[in-house]
């Protein structure tokens, strides 16, 4: 949940990353204002090439912003990169861990190059190995592990020194759903237990809704949204669909259903489709009052809002086919990017 | 009808709870440069049976090559051929040492190294140094195998050979990581820069043939090239000769080599994303 009594942790204004392409210049990131409190889970969410990554990397000093400042953890990311990369636990959408090295080996040589001495960082590696549940495999080339097995193995290494922050660029793509879940549910717990700052990217809906205390929806690089899920969610409202036995009880039943504050009342012959904040809330009530005023509901649905629809609200496309749209976009997008890192 | 009443589990210890105070201390340049480089070792280290394979080239290139060597009247061609085998070697296995930082950055690896507290000059210089290693096996199994011929065995000359190729192997290691930082994950580009430059810098050495009766536009770009002087080092070294200014100026090429090498090396790291 928010909370604006303790200092942010991130804190960023008019952050902005410009690059060039084709002799066009791309907007990545536009003018983005943003405080992250201690202890708070954030997802970015936003189609492919909306500017998350690029967000996500000027504020791990991956690349240097455009125009704008950012502060992680106290410290300018332009101005102090070390310290910012002191604070910080990264996990890119690559793997953390080179493929010809071991677990153990590349646990060990993070731990070591965070300071630990050797003794800490054989017990910190341990520690994680068996955390993350991967001490079989520890010492099997990096190469020959699962997908899922090489993931909470990054996890693990962007954890080696106990980050008060930790960032996670796409952490489940390319991970099966069990895989999935049982990410979610090591940052969930790391985020609960030990109150680290957890901001992560994704373009899954059902991810952010089920992770993140906090959602800041991106798109074109440019927050339109910042919220709880729940609260994006609510203020758009459920769908109550209610069928009556005749067209004449549906009247009824659609002007019982209007004093419901905030609602956007349909009717289609039998059926009242009802648009509400706290819809399902209300329902119940709604159905008795109606049984009892003899304009009984002979069949009630209650659709609670999706993340998809908070997106399509917003900006009248679908997360999902701005996806797939935009995929295409992204590939070029992520080129120059690179291109523009190599010539800056 | 039966009620199935589920109550929410309290989840399992989190991960990474608390058992080892995480200690972080800042590290300095030194025992930066010394991680990157112990890491550097690990695949070698895990897995030595990988150095061994790569050093088979060498060896082939001698056993084809040295037989078709002329006999010379001043001396054994083995002598003169196998210190600019030497040279070669290094030479190969230096500019290749990109290719496996093109992985690493294809893989993600290299990155996770970016956000670390790493210095990114001790990444460059840690895994330049390196280049040490394989240059030092490699000179030993040349010399190990080449032994039981017409070849005599000056240990002083070839530690000297030795001594005289670091700079230039941890130069040009660190000239190819530049350019597998400037390829990013089109591994493509470094190979073809790779491949273009290496052969011109062989060929003008006189590694393979000598250059004495070279036409004078070839004499000429010889003459700007650090390795000729350092393959000349070499062949005096290893011959148990030692002219101060033939070793002087392959000592100066290899030198000059190293520093430019790092210096760009540096740049580069310091600008990669």
């Amino acid at each position: 949940m928010r909370n604006h009594e303790k200092k942010p942790v991130i804190r960023t204004v008019g952050l902005t990353r410009h690059y060039t392409r084709n002799k066009q210049t791309i907007e990545a990131g536009r003018g983005l204002d943003l405080e992250i409190a201690p202890g708070e889970l954030v997802a970015f969410l936003g189609p492919n090439g909306a500017g998350k990554s690029t967000t996500l990397r000027m504020l791990t000093t991956l690349i240097a912003p455009t125009a704008g400042t950012a502060e992680v953890a106290g410290y300018d990311v332009t101005r102090d990169r070390a310290a910012v990369r002191r604070s910080i636990g990264y996990v890119g959408q690559g793997n953390a861990a080179g493929h010809q090295y071991r677990g153990r080996d590349e646990l060990f040589s993070q731990a070591r190059a965070h300071g630990l001495s050797r003794r800490d960082a054989r017990s910190r590696t341990d520690e994680l190995l068996d955390a993350f549940d991967l001490t079989e495999h520890a010492d099997r080339p990096v190469s020959r592990l699962s997908g899922g097995q090489r993931r909470r193995l990054d996890v693990a290494i962007g954890l080696v020194q106990e980050p008060a922050i930790l960032f996670l660029d796409e952490p489940s793509t390319g991970l099966d759903p069990q895989n999935r879940v049982n990410l979610q549910e090591q940052v969930r717990r790391l985020n609960a237990k030990l109150g680290t700052t957890i901001v992560l990217t994704t373009h899954y809906l059902e991810e952010a809704d089920a992770l993140a205390g906090r959602v800041i929806v991106i798109d074109h690089g440019r927050t339109i949204a910042d919220d709880t899920a729940a609260a994006l969610k609510s203020s758009l409202g459920d769908l109550v669909s209610l069928e009556f036995g005749s067209a004449a009880h549906a009247m009824a039943g659609a002007a019982g259903a209007d004093r419901i504050p905030g609602a956007h009342v349909t009717v289609t012959d039998t059926v009242v489709s009802v648009r509400a904040p706290f819809g399902r809330d209300a329902a119940p009530g709604l159905v008795a009052d109606l049984a009892a005023a003899g304009t009984p509901v002979t069949r009630l649905e209650v659709v609670g809002p999706t993340l998809d629809d908070v997106f399509l609200n917003l900006t009248g496309r679908s997360l999902r086919e701005s996806n797939e749209t935009a995929s295409a976009v992204d590939a070029a997008d992520i080129a120059g990017d690179q291109n523009e890192g190599a010539a800056a | 009808m039966t009620i199935e009443i589920t109550q929410v589990r309290d989840a399992a210890p989190a991960a990474s709870v608390r058992r080892t105070a995480v200690a972080a201390s800042p590290v300095g340049i030194v025992a930066d440069i010394g991680n990157v480089f112990a890491r550097e070792l690990m695949p070698v280290l895990r897995n030595p049976a990988s150095v061994l394979f790569a050093m088979v080239q060498p060896l082939v290139f001698l056993a084809l090559f040295a037989p078709l060597l002329p006999e010379t009247p001043t001396g054994s061609a083995l002598q003169w051929f196998v210190p600019g085998i030497v040279s070669m070697t290094a030479l190969m296995s230096a500019s290749f040492t990109g290719a496996n930082l093109s992985e690493e950055i294809v893989s993600g690896s290299f990155e996770r190294l970016l956000v670390s507290p790493v210095r990114r000059s001790a990444l460059l210089i840690g895994k330049s140094l390196r280049e040490m290693v394989p240059l030092v096996l490699q000179t030993l199994v040349i010399v190990l195998a080449v032994a039981p011929f017409a070849f005599d065995v000056h240990v002083v000359g070839i530690v000297g050979g030795i001594v005289v190729l670091v700079p230039f192997s941890v130069g040009l290691g660190a000239l190819s990581l530049a350019l597998a930082v400037a390829a990013k994950d089109q591994a493509w580009v470094f190979w073809t820069v790779q491949q273009t430059a290496i052969f011109p810098l062989l060929l003008l050495a006189g590694v393979l043939l000598p250059l004495d009766g070279a036409p004078g536009w070839l004499q000429t770009a010889a003459d700007l090239n650090p390795l000729r002087y350092i393959v000349d080092a070499e062949r005096a070294l290893f011959a148990g000769d030692y002219p101060m200014d033939t070793i002087a100026a392959g000592l100066a090429g290899s030198v000059i080599v190293g520093v430019l090498g790092l210096w760009i090396g540096v740049r580069a790291m310091n600008r990669a994303s």
